[in-house]
C-alpha cells in the first residue's frame, strides 16, 4: 500500500496493517515518537489496533533540540 | 524558596534550551553543569529512514528533568495547539511553552494568537507557559486566563542583546501573580543576573550557552549568575545616589 509519511509518498509492504507494524518496519518502535494519522493523534495503546489504509497521511514526529 | 510552576517545584531557576550545541557530548555536559531541571525541546518530523540517528532526549535520564516542549514553528493558535497535543501524546510531559511567532525577521511573538493558544491549552489541562513580548498588559491578560507562568522576552530570540527594556520587565514582575521567567535574548551572565535582580523567578536561555565558545563553562557561569542575581534581589540593593558617600568613617581624621 502507499502512505504519505511526513509529506512523502512511500510504498510499504503489504504485511503492514497497523501503526505498530509500520513502526517495526522502519525500526522506530523503540524510539520516542508520536504518530498522527489523517490529522488525528494516535495514542500509544492504540498502535496495535489502528489499521492503516491506502493513501493515509501519517505524521511521525519526535522531540528535537530547541529553545 | 523553590520555583513553583503549576504542581511542580524546582530548585534551579535556570531553564535551558537544547538547540544548536556543537555536539551531543558537549550538550550533555553543559546540561549537567547548568543544574537546570527544566529543558525545552521542539517537536519536528522524524527522519524515518535514519532510525539510528542519535537523539538527545533519548539519552537523558528523564527522572531528573521536566520537559518543556515548545510550539515553535506555529504561526497560529491552532497550529500551536496541534503541536502541544502531539508533545503531550508522548506521555512524557504536560507542560508547554506557547510560542507563536508573528514576524519572521524579529521572531517576536504574535500576541493575539499567543493569547488564544494559551486559553485553548489551559482548557485542555496543560501547564501553560506562554512566551510573550515584554508588554505589561498582555502579561496581565495571560495571567487572568490562568497561565502557570509568564515568559517575557528580554530581546529577540537568539540575538544576545540582553534586557532591552528593564522597566517593562520590572512592571511585569511587580504585577505578576504567577512566576515570571525571562525568556529569549539573554547574551551573557550579566544579563541573566540582571533579570534575576529585577525580581524574575527564573531565566530561560539557549543560544547564550549553546553558542558560547565554551558552552560547558558558560552553563556554569549562567547557573552562578542566576543564583547571584536571585540572592541580590532578596538581599535588596542600595538605592542609587547622585553623589558619593564615604565608606570610611569621618571621625579620627586628624592623623592626616
Amino acid at each position: 500500500m502507499e502512505l504519505v509519511i511526513n509529506g512523502e509518498l512511500i510504498h510499504v509492504p503489504d504485511h503492514i496493517r497497523t501503526i505498530a507494524d509500520l513502526l517495526v518496519h522502519f525500526q522506530l518502535n523503540q524510539k520516542i515518537a508520536i504518530v498522527e494519522v489523517n490529522a488525528h493523534i494516535v495514542q500509544k495503546q492504540e498502535y496495535e489496533t489502528t489499521a492503516l489504509c491506502n493513501g493515509d497521511r501519517v505524521e511521525i514526529v519526535h522531540f528535537v533540540g530547541g529553545g | 524558596m523553590m520555583l513553583k510552576i503549576g504542581p511542580y517545584e524546582f530548585q534551579s531557576r535556570l531553564l535551558l534550551g537544547t538547540g544548536k550545541y556543537p555536539n551531543l557530548d558537549i550538550q550533555k555536559e553543559a546540561v549537567e553543569v547548568s543544574g537546570a531541571e527544566i529543558l525545552t525541546f521542539a517537536v519536528r518530523r522524524m527522519n524515518i529512514f535514519a532510525p539510528d540517528q542519535p537523539n538527545f532526549l533519548e539519552q537523558l535520564d528523564l527522572t531528573k528533568y521536566k520537559l518543556l516542549p515548545n510550539t515553535a514553528g506555529a504561526k497560529t493558535a491552532e497550529e500551536a495547539v496541534r503541536i502541544a497535543r502531539l508533545a503531550k501524546a508522548s506521555g512524557l510531559c504536560d507542560m508547554i511553552k506557547v510560542e507563536v511567532i508573528g514576524c519572521d525577521k524579529t521572531l517576536l511573538p504574535d500576541p493575539v494568537e499567543t493569547l488564544k493558544a494559551t486559553e485553548m491549552l489551559l482548557e485542555e489541562g496543560f501547564i501553560v507557559l506562554p512566551y510573550t513580548s515584554d508588554d505589561v498588559v498582555l502579561a496581565k491578560r495571560l495571567q487572568e486566563l490562568g497561565c502557570h507562568a509568564i515568559m517575557p522576552g528580554a530581546s529577540p530570540i537568539g540575538s544576545g542583546q540582553g534586557i532591552i527594556n528593564p522597566l517593562n520587565l520590572s512592571f511585569i514582575i511587580e504585577q505578576a501573580t504567577v512566576p515570571v521567567i525571562v525568556d529569549a535574548g539573554i547574551g551573557s551572565p550579566a544579563d541573566a543576573a540582571l533579570a534575576m535582580e529585577l525580581g524574575a523567578d527564573g531565566v530561560l536561555l539557549n543560544t547564550a550557552v549553546a553558542g558560547a565558545a565554551d558552552p560547558v563553562k558558560m552553563a556554569k557561569a549562567m547557573k552562578l549568575a542566576i543564583e547571584a542575581g536571585r540572592l541580590g534581589y532578596q538581599a535588596g540593593r542600595i538605592p542609587k545616589k547622585r553623589y558619593a558617600t564615604a565608606s570610611s568613617p569621618m571621625e579620627g581624621m586628624s592623623i592626616v
